[in-house]
C-alpha cells in the first residue's frame, strides 16, 4: 500500500495516510469525557431495573442529604418536558409516543430513567444513586410482538388503546397474488433479524455550560449529529437556537447509535442553563448497553414466486418492526429505509411489502449501520438461496438468471427506483476468481461424502444499497421532516491557507483527509494546506450530518460546487490582474495563466492575498475569497457487489468458523481507496457480527439478559479472519465526482453471506434455517430439529 | 464503573493480612491480581467495607518445588503459571489452562490462587486444579490448614476459605507422564467457557492406566467426571474408546441455562468435548 | 486517603487518592493524562490498556493505590521527544484506527505483545490482541499494523 506520488495524477485516487491520525496515535485527543471545566457539577442517572412498572413513590430526601449532592430531581420537576422526539411520522395514522426527559409516573424499559443526580464529584454522584429510594407497582411487560398485538395485550402506553405504532401496506409493481397464481415454485420463510447494540467503542459523553456570549449553551456530545440536534434541542427546550451551539468534538464510533437526540442531552442542557455551571456525564458500558438505541429487531416473513426455469416473478414482504418503548428520532421509519431494497438486484413484476412497528417494554430501536436495508438484503439473499435449493439449481447460477444486466441500466426496479449504473457481472467474476469457488465446492463434496464432522459450505451475497440520503423532496414525500442537502464552504486565507467548512461530521471515517483530497484536485491547492472544519455549529454552521452513507455522497458534492466557485471567483481577480478577459484565462492545478502565453501567470494563493487586500479588484467583485455551496443531490447512489463466504460447521458442537471472505464491492469512484477498505473492513466486521455472534437477548420480565460485554460479544480479533477484498469500478452518473458510498456496504452484505454459508454447509443434514446469530445452540438446535424430523 | 468506599489495608506479610481479616469482621474481601474483584466492586455486585490487600506480600509470590509437587503461591500471577518452566515440566494442565484465561493484560495482573478463591463456576484454573488433585493451603487465626480440591470448592463463588482466612498457596502434584490438555469451549476469543474440559491421561502400552478429568461451567463448581475416569481405565487409547467413555461426562453434572448455552446443550457438549480433551491429551 | 506516587510516563507524580480510585481515574482526572480512555465497566474492552512495570494491564481494573512505586506508560509517554514509537507509526501507515477510540490500549497492547514475541505470526497477533475490542477496522489493518511494525523494529 505504498503511497506512490505520481505527479500526473491528482489526489482522488491515492491512499493518502490520514492526517486525523497524528493526534489519535499519540493520546493526544478531544473526546467529550476528556473535557474539564472548572466548577463542573456531574450527572448520574438512577434507571429502573424493572422493564414496566408505576412508580408510586420516590424518596430522595438521603441522596439530598448525602456529601457533595447539590441536587436531586425526579419527573416531577420537568413535567411534560420530552427527552427525545421522533421527525419521521411515517404515516397518518400512527401512534406517537411522548418520551419523557424523567418518567413521571411510569417506567417503561429496563433503564428508562427514575431520577438525576447533580454532584460535585462523579464519585458521589454516583454513590448517591443508591440513596434513593423507589416504590413500584409492577405492571405487566410487554415483550414480544405477535403477543403484544394480540387482542387483549397488555399496554406499553395505556392511553393510545394499542401497541401498533404503525402499519405501512405498500404494493409495489402489479399485483403479488396474480403473479402469485401463475408461479410454479412459491418459497416462503420467517427469518428473525435480531435486535442488536450498537456498541460505539466511545460511550456517550456530554458536557453542557454556559460559555461564550450572554445566555449561550454550549453542548459538547458524542453524536454524529450537531446540526440536527442544535434544531431538535431548541425545539424541545425552548431555548432559543441562537442561543445553541452543539460540539462534536472527536468522537469515537457512532454506527447510527449516536445519530439521536437523547434525554441525556436534553437535561445537560436544561442544567446548565438552571444552575449556570457546567453539566457533565459520561455514559458507563452497561449505561449504554441499555440506553444507547438499538438496531434492527424485525420479524420478516418473506415469500419468493418464481417460475420452474428459476425466474423470479414475485415476492411478499411482512414485515413486524418492534419499536421498543418509544419513538426516537427515526425509529420509525429505519424498517422503511429498506423498503425499496427487497427486491434486491433482481428483476420482478411484483412486490407487497407490509410493515407493522410494535411498541415493546424494551430500549427503542432506531438506525443501526445500514439501517433497514441489511435487513432487506439479508431478507431477498437469505430467500433466493432457499429458492434455489427448492428449484435444484446452483445459487449463483439463479442469481445471474435474474439479477439485472449491466446493459441494461439504467434500470427502473419494481420499487421505483431508477438504478443509474451497475455491472453485478464484473464484481461477481472477480470474487469468484479470489475465491476460488471450484476447489471449495471440491472440498464441501469430499467432506459430506466422508460425513466429516466438520462441514464446508459457501455462502453468497450479490446486494445493492442506496447511499446519500437524500433528495429533500424525496424525503418530503416519505413524510420525513427535514431536508438532504449538504453544505460546504471552502475559504482561501490570506497566507493561501484553505479552510474547507462542511456539514459532514465525520466519527472516525476520515472526511479531514478525503475531503482535503477532493478540494486539492479542484482548487489546486496541497492536501497539507487544507484544513477541515467540522462538528460545530459555531464554526460550520450549515449542515446535515453524517449517517447513510451520505458524506461523500452527498457533502462531496456540496465541496465540488464549493471548490468551483472559489477558483470561478479567483479567475476574475487572476484576469483582471494579468490584464486579460476571464474567458483567456486557463486554470490548472493551482495555476492561473493566460491561454496561449503560459509566463504569464498567477497562483490560487496570490489571488488569495490579493482578495484579502483588496487593492486591485475588478469592479463588482467583493473582497476575500471563497467559495460556498449547498447541495441537493438529485439521486440516490447504488453501490453493489458481490461476497463471498466460505464457512465451516463442526457438526458436534455447533460451532461456526469463517474460513475465508472474498468482498469485491462497486462503490464507483474512490477518492483515497485505503480508506474505502478500511471502511469496507469495519462493515464486514459488524456484517459477521450480527450473522455469528451478536444478538440483544430479553427475559418474559423484559430484563436484558446481554447486559455486558461480558454476554453481548462483539468480534475481537481472533474472531476474525483477514479478509480478501477488491473493488471494481463503474462510476455513478448521478453523482457529479462518479462516488457512490461504502459506509455501510461491509455490513449489509455480509450478514446473509454468513448465513447462506452456515445453512450450506449443513443443509444435506435437512437444515433449511439457522437463526442469528449462529451460535453454537442455534446451530446445535438446528440440526437437532432436523434430525427429528423437521427444518428448524 | 465506581466501586462503594471502603476502608483499605495493604498487608505486606500473611500473618498481616489475617490480621486484618478479622478486626474488618465478616464484610471485607482480600484483594490479590484484583482481576476478578475489581469488575464486581465497579459494578456495585458487592461493597466490602474493607479490603485487605495481599497483592505485595512477598510469601506467595514464589514457586517452590517440593520434590513430588509445586506449591504455588497464591499471589503468582496467571502469566507466570502459564510461562513458568517448572510449571510446565510438571503440570502442563495447568499451563495450558492458564494460557486460555481472558488476555494478555489480565494475566499479567490476575492470580492463579485468586481464580480459585473466586470460584466462579466458568473460571478455567479451578477445573484445572481439581483435575490435579490440588491441595489448598490457607492460613487463617488459628494457623494454617490444607484443604483438597474436593473440599475446597463448594458452592457457586464460595469456598472452604473463611471470612477471616487467605488462601496462600496450592500445592500441585507433579504428574510427570501424563498427557494434558484443556478443551475450552467458549463463543469468542475473551468470552467465558460455555463449558470447558480439563484432562490429565496417562497411556503406558498403548492403554489408558490412568485419567483425570474435570468440568468447567457444568455445575455451581467444578466438577469431576468420575464416571469417565473409571471408564477410561484400562481401555485402549483409541478414539471410538475414549468416545465411548465420554458419553457419560454429563453424569451427575448440573449445569445451568444461560443466553448462550441451555443445561440440555451443555450437557451434549460436556460429552463431545470430554472426548476432544481426552484424545487430545492420550496424543490420539 | 491513601499517599501514592508512581512514575507515569517518566515523571515522577504522587498524591492523596481514595482507595477506592481506580488507576484510570487517577491518570485522567487527577494527572489529566486524558489520552488513555475508558470504553467499558467490565475490562473486556481493553481502551484503557497502560504498560505497569513494562506490562500490559487494564487501568480501569487496578485501584490507583496499587501502583504505588509502580512505573507506568500510557499511549502519551510512549513516543521519545522526536520520534514516535513504530507501533505508532505502524498504525498511521497501515490505516490500523478509524475513530481511534481503541487505540491508545490497542497501540499498548500491540508494544507488550511485541516485546515478549519480536516477530508473531497472523494468528499470534490476533490470540495477543483478543483482550482489545475495536469497531471500526475489523481488525484487518490493525494485525498489518503490528506485523508491520514488528518488521520495523527488528529491522528486517
Amino acid at each position: 500500500m505504498t503511497d506512490t506520488l505520481n505527479e500526473t495524477m491528482g489526489a482522488i485516487g491515492r491512499p493518502i495516510r490520514r492526517k486525523e491520525d497524528a493526534r489519535l496515535v499519540t493520546g493526544n485527543t478531544n473526546w467529550t469525557d476528556n473535557i474539564q471545566l472548572p466548577g463542573t457539577l456531574h450527572m448520574a442517572f438512577l434507571r429502573s431495573s424493572i422493564a414496566h412498572a408505576k412508580i408510586t413513590r420516590i424518596d430522595t430526601s438521603a441522596a439530598k442529604a448525602a456529601e457533595g449532592v447539590v441536587h436531586v430531581y425526579t419527573g416531577a420537576d420537568f413535567p411534560g418536558q420530552p427527552g427525545s422526539t421522533c421527525v419521521w411520522p411515517v404515516t397518518d395514522d400512527i401512534v406517537m409516543s411522548h418520551y419523557p426527559v424523567i418518567c413521571e409516573d411510569e417506567v417503561k424499559y429496563v433503564g428508562d430513567v427514575v431520577a438525576v443526580v447533580i454532584a460535585t464529584e462523579k464519585y458521589l454522584a454516583t454513590d448517591a444513586l443508591d440513596l434513593i429510594d423507589v416504590d413500584y407497582e409492577v405492571l405487566p411487560a410487554i415483550v414480544d410482538m405477535e403477543a403484544a398485538l394480540a387482542e387483549g395485550s397488555p399496554l406499553v402506553h395505556s392511553d393510545k388503546g394499542t401497541n401498533r405504532c404503525y402499519t405501512a401496506p405498500v404494493p409495489f409493481g402489479g399485483s403479488y397474488a396474480d403473479v402469485k397464481a401463475k408461479a410454479d415454485v412459491v418459497v416462503s420463510r420467517r427469518f428473525i433479524n435480531q435486535r442488536l447494540i450498537p456498541t460505539t467503542m466511545e460511550p456517550r459523553a456530554v458536557v453542557a455550560a454556559p460559555m461564550g456570549m450572554a445566555d449561550e449553551i454550549t453542548l459538547w456530545t458524542a453524536t454524529q449529529v450537531p446540526h440536527v440536534l442544535r434544531v431538535l434541542l431548541a425545539l424541545l427546550t425552548g431555548i432559543p437556537e441562537n442561543n445553541l451551539r452543539v460540539v462534536a468534538p472527536d468522537v469515537g464510533g457512532g454506527f447510527g447509535g449516536k445519530l439521536q437526540i437523547y434525554r441525556e442531552e436534553v437535561l445537560a442542557v436544561l442544567l446548565a442553563r438552571k444552575l449556570g455551571r457546567p453539566i457533565k456525564w459520561t455514559e458507563t458500558r452497561s449505561e449504554s448497553i441499555l440506553t444507547m438505541h438499538h438496531g434492527r429487531d424485525q420479524i420478516q416473513d418473506i415469500e419468493i414466486a418464481a417460475t420452474s426455469h428459476g425466474q423470479i416473478l414475485g415476492m411478499s414482504v411482512n414485515l413486524l418492526a418492534d419499536m421498543g418503548a418509544y419513538l426516537q428520532i427515526i425509529t420509525p421509519g429505519t424498517p422503511l429505509l429498506g423498503m425499496f431494497m427487497y427486491s434486491g438486484i433482481y428483476k420482478m413484476e411484483a412486490l407487497d411489502f407490509t410493515c407493522t412497528g410494535v411498541y415493546t417494554n424494551k430500549t427503542p430501536t432506531d438506525a443501526y449501520r445500514g439501517a433497514g436495508r441489511p435487513e432487506a438484503t439479508f431478507a431477498v439473499e437469505r430467500i433466493v438461496d432457499e429458492l434455489a435449493a427448492e428449484l435444484g439449481m446452483d445459487p449463483m447460477e439463479l442469481r445471474m438468471k435474474n439479477w439485472i444486466k449491466h446493459e441494461e441500466f439504467p434500470y427502473t426496479t419494481v420499487e421505483g427506483l431508477t438504478y443509474d449504473t451497475g455491472n453485478y457481472e464484473a464484481a461477481t467474476a472477480r470474487a469468484l476468481e479470489l475465491f476460488g469457488m471450484d476447489e471449495l465446492r471440491a472440498e464441501q463434496a469430499v467432506r459430506r461424502a466422508t460425513g466429516d464432522p466438520v462441514q464446508l459450505g459457501i455462502g453468497i451475497s450479490t446486494f445493492t444499497e442506496m447511499c446519500g440520503l437524500a433528495p429533500s423532496r424525496t424525503l418530503g414525500a416519505l413524510k420525513y421532516v427535514a431536508g438532504g442537502w449538504e453544505h460546504c464552504t471552502i475559504r482561501a486565507l490570506p497566507t493561501g491557507k484553505i479552510e474547507l467548512v462542511t456539514g459532514t461530521s465525520p466519527h472516525g471515517q476520515g472526511h479531514a483527509t478525503a475531503w482535503s483530497q477532493i478540494a486539492s484536485d479542484i482548487i489546486g491547492v496541497p492536501v497539507e494546506d487544507i484544513e477541515v472544519i467540522y462538528g460545530d455549529t459555531g464554526r460550520s454552521p450549515y449542515g446535515m450530518d453524517t449517517y447513510g452513507s451520505r458524506s461523500l455522497a452527498v457533502g462531496g458534492q456540496a465541496i465540488k460546487v464549493a471548490g468551483e466557485r472559489l477558483v470561478e471567483k479567483a479567475r476574475m481577480i487572476a484576469a483582471h490582474q494579468l490584464e486579460v478577459s476571464p474567458e483567456d484565462i486557463e486554470f490548472n492545478a493551482g495555476t492561473y495563466s493566460v491561454k496561449g502565453d503560459p509566463e504569464k501567470a498567477t497562483t490560487i494563493q496570490a489571488i488569495a492575498f490579493a482578495a484579502f487586500q483588496a487593492h486591485n479588484l475588478p469592479d463588482g467583485v467583493e473582497p476575500t475569497l471563497s467559495g460556498e455551496a449547498t447541495v441537493d443531490p438529485m439521486d440516490f447512489s447504488y453501490p453493489h457487489g458481490t461476497h463471498l463466504a466460505a464457512m465451516e460447521v463442526d457438526t458436534e458442537t455447533g460451532k461456526v468458523t469463517l474460513r475465508k471472505y472474498v468482498a469485491v464491492d462497486d462503490c464507483g469512484v474512490q477518492v483515497n481507496p485505503m480508506i474505502v477498505e478500511g471502511q469496507v473492513h469495519g462493515g464486514l466486521a459488524q456484517g459477521i457480527g450480527q450473522a455469528m455472534y451478536e444478538g440483544a437477548e430479553y427475559d418474559s420480565n423484559g430484563n436484558l439478559l446481554t447486559a455486558s460485554m461480558g454476554d453481548y460479544l462483539i468480534p475481537s480479533a481472533a474472531d476474525l479472519p483477514s479478509f480478501i477484498t477488491d473493488r471494481t469500478v463503474t462510476p455513478s452518473t448521478t453523482h457529479p465526482l462518479g462516488t457512490k458510498g461504502i459506509g455501510e456496504a461491509g455490513a449489509i452484505a455480509s450478514t446473509p453471506a454468513i448465513v447462506n454459508g452456515v445453512v450450506d454447509a449443513i443443509r444435506h443434514l435437512g437444515v433449511n434455517n439457522v437463526l442469528m446469530p449462529t451460535s453454537p445452540q442455534n446451530v446445535y438446535r438446528a440440526l437437532k430439529a432436523a434430525n427429528n424430523g423437521g427444518a428448524a | 464503573m465506581i466501586p462503594s468506599a471502603f476502608d483499605y489495608v495493604k498487608a505486606t506479610t500473611v500473618d498481616e493480612a489475617v490480621a486484618a481479616l478479622v478486626a474488618a469482621g465478616e464484610d471485607a474481601k482480600v484483594l490479590g491480581g484484583g482481576q476478578s474483584l475489581l469488575p464486581v466492586l465497579r459494578l456495585r455486585l458487592n461493597n466490602p467495607s474493607t479490603i485487605v490487600d495481599i497483592s505485595t506480600v512477598a510469601e506467595i509470590r514464589t514457586i517452590t518445588d517440593e520434590g513430588t509437587s509445586l506449591l504455588i503461591g497464591a499471589g503468582v500471577t496467571t502469566d507466570e503459571v502459564a510461562n513458568n518452566p517448572l510449571v510446565k515440566a510438571h503440570a502442563p494442565l495447568l499451563s495450558m489452562t492458564a494460557e486460555t484465561v481472558a488476555d494478555r493484560a489480565i494475566r499479567h495482573r490476575g492470580t492463579f490462587g485468586g481464580s480459585c478463591a473466586h470460584a466462579d463456576p466458568a473460571g478455567d484454573l479451578p477445573t484445572a486444579a481439581a483435575a490435579l488433585d490440588c491441595e489448598f493451603v490457607i492460613a487463617g487465626p488459628g494457623g494454617r490448614r490444607t484443604v483438597s480440591a474436593a473440599d475446597f470448592f463448594v458452592d457457586f463463588f464460595t469456598t472452604a476459605v473463611g471470612a477471616d482466612e487467605v488462601l496462600v498457596a496450592v500445592r500441585v502434584p507433579k504428574m510427570d507422564g501424563y498427557g494434558a490438555h484443556y478443551e475450552k469451549f467458549n463463543r469468542t476469543a475473551q468470552a467465558w467457557a460455555i463449558v470447558g474440559v480439563a484432562a490429565a491421561v496417562k497411556v503406558e502400552g498403548g492403554v489408558i492406566t490412568d485419567a483425570r478429568v474435570a468440568l468447567t461451567n457444568m455445575g455451581p463448581k467444578p466438577i469431576r467426571a468420575t464416571s469417565v475416569e473409571a471408564a477410561l481405565k484400562g481401555q485402549p487409547a483409541t478414539a471410538d474408546a475414549i468416545k465411548a467413555a465420554a458419553s457419560s461426562a454429563a453424569d451427575g453434572t448440573k449445569p445451568t441455562s444461560d443466553v448462550h448455552a441451555d443445561a440440555e446443550f451443555r450437557s451434549h457438549l460436556a460429552r463431545v468435548l470430554t472426548g476432544r480433551a481426552v484424545a487430545t491429551a492420550a496424543g490420539v | 486517603m491513601t499517599h501514592i506516587s508512581a512514575t507515569v510516563d517518566g515523571t515522577h507524580r504522587q498524591g492523596e487518592v481514595e482507595p477506592r480510585l481506580l488507576l484510570v481515574h487517577w491518570l485522567r482526572e487527577n494527572l489529566g493524562l486524558v489520552g488513555t480512555p475508558i470504553g467499558c465497566d467490565t475490562s473486556n474492552c481493553g481502551a484503557c490498556t497502560v504498560l505497569v512495570n513494562g506490562k500490559s494491564v487494564k487501568s480501569c481494573n487496578v485501584l490507583a493505590v496499587q501502583v504505588d512505586g509502580a512505573e507506568i506508560t500510557t499511549i502519551q509517554g510512549l513516543a521519545s521527544e522526536d520520534e514516535w514509537h513504530p507501533v505508532q507509526k505502524a498504525f498511521k501507515e497501515c490505516h490500523g484506527l478509524q475513530c481511534g477510540f481503541c487505540t491508545p490500549g490497542m497501540i499498548m497492547a500491540s508494544v507488550d505483545l511485541l516485546s515478549e514475541n519480536p516477530n508473531p505470526t497472523e494468528e499470534e497477533i490476533r490470540d495477543g490482541l483478543h483482550g482489545n475490542l475495536c469497531r471500526c477496522t475489523g481488525y484487518h489493518n490493525i494485525v498489518k499494523a503490528v506485523s508491520h511494525a514488528a518488521a520495523e523494529m527488528s529491522g528486517s
